[in-house]
């Protein structure tokens, strides 16, 4: 068994807003990241893949191939957007980057060739905040 | 040759805006903007490298104090962009292009005003890691 893991970047808006609250509580527990008029990231998208090594190749999966899969189905959708606003896979959802860690996960998973187990969904908002999604 | 030494101080700050030019139409905006010009917005990671270069003072060995500088750039950068939509919600780009570019020379302008002119000043900004600008362009 072995771990691949590639990085892609994407820049977008969000805010951190729950619309079954009122605009005073949104405030008193997101702070600056419930601004109305929303703020932004540079995100940091590593996904780590984890499987055997084809005998072929020597490859567990070709990166590039990772790679595009990644900008198909995930950076295409993210990049320059707004996250609560253009992606119709966070429609309805708070976009925290613990919930959007999940949704690149479910988008990325049924992509991946039988072979290839998606391992981890790592996902930083800035340089110092990030989460991981393993699966369940 | 002089003492002079070059100090430098990194802020961060994250935002949302929006490039585009209201008095062109959407299609040149797209065509000259792309994805930047959304107009549901995007957003960045900003960090900020601010320089100051004079001559250690002789009695604190600083040319400025950092923490001073931090705190300036906190009060008078930070506290206007930080977790804000610059198109939106910031008097300086009102009528200006949140550009890097123009993002530089408006902290530039702010924090000039603030630190002693025996200091020489530039802004570093970086939107991403790999993209950044430098205001004024030499010292």
């Amino acid at each position: 068994m072995v771990f691949l893991t590639r990085l892609e970047h994407f820049n977008a808006a969000h805010k951190l807003y729950n619309p079954a609250w009122t605009i005073e509580k949104n405030e008193d527990v997101f702070g600056p990241c419930a601004n109305e008029n929303w703020h932004g990231h540079n995100f940091d998208l590593y996904v780590t893949i984890k499987g055997e090594i084809d005998a072929g190749t020597g490859f567990l999966f070709d990166a590039k191939k990772l790679s595009i899969l990644m900008k198909e189905h995930v950076v295409k959708k993210l990049d320059h957007k707004n996250l609560n606003m253009d992606v119709d896979f966070l429609k309805g959802k708070i976009c925290s980057t613990e919930v959007l860690a999940i949704e690149i996960w479910n988008q990325l998973e049924p992509q991946l060739p039988q072979h290839v187990q998606l391992h981890c969904i790592k996902l930083f908002e800035t340089q110092r905040i990030y989460v991981e999604y393993f699966g369940n | 040759m002089n003492n002079k030494v070059a100090v430098y101080r990194k802020e961060h700050f994250n935002a949302a805006h929006r490039l585009f030019n209201p008095a062109w139409e959407e299609s040149k905006n797209d065509s000259v903007f792309g994805l930047c010009n959304n107009p549901n917005f995007h957003g960045h990671n900003y960090d900020i490298i601010v320089k100051v270069v004079g001559e250690p003072d002789p009695e604190t060995g600083f040319v400025i104090d950092l923490k001073y500088l931090s705190t300036i750039i906190k009060e008078n950068v930070l506290k206007r962009f930080d977790h804000k939509n610059l198109n939106l919600d910031t008097e300086a780009f009102k009528n200006i292009n949140p550009t890097a570019e123009n993002i530089a020379i408006v902290i530039y302008k702010i924090l000039r005003e603030k630190i002693d002119v025996k200091f020489d000043l530039q802004v570093r900004l970086y939107e991403t890691e790999r993209n950044f600008v430098e205001y004024p362009a030499s010292l």
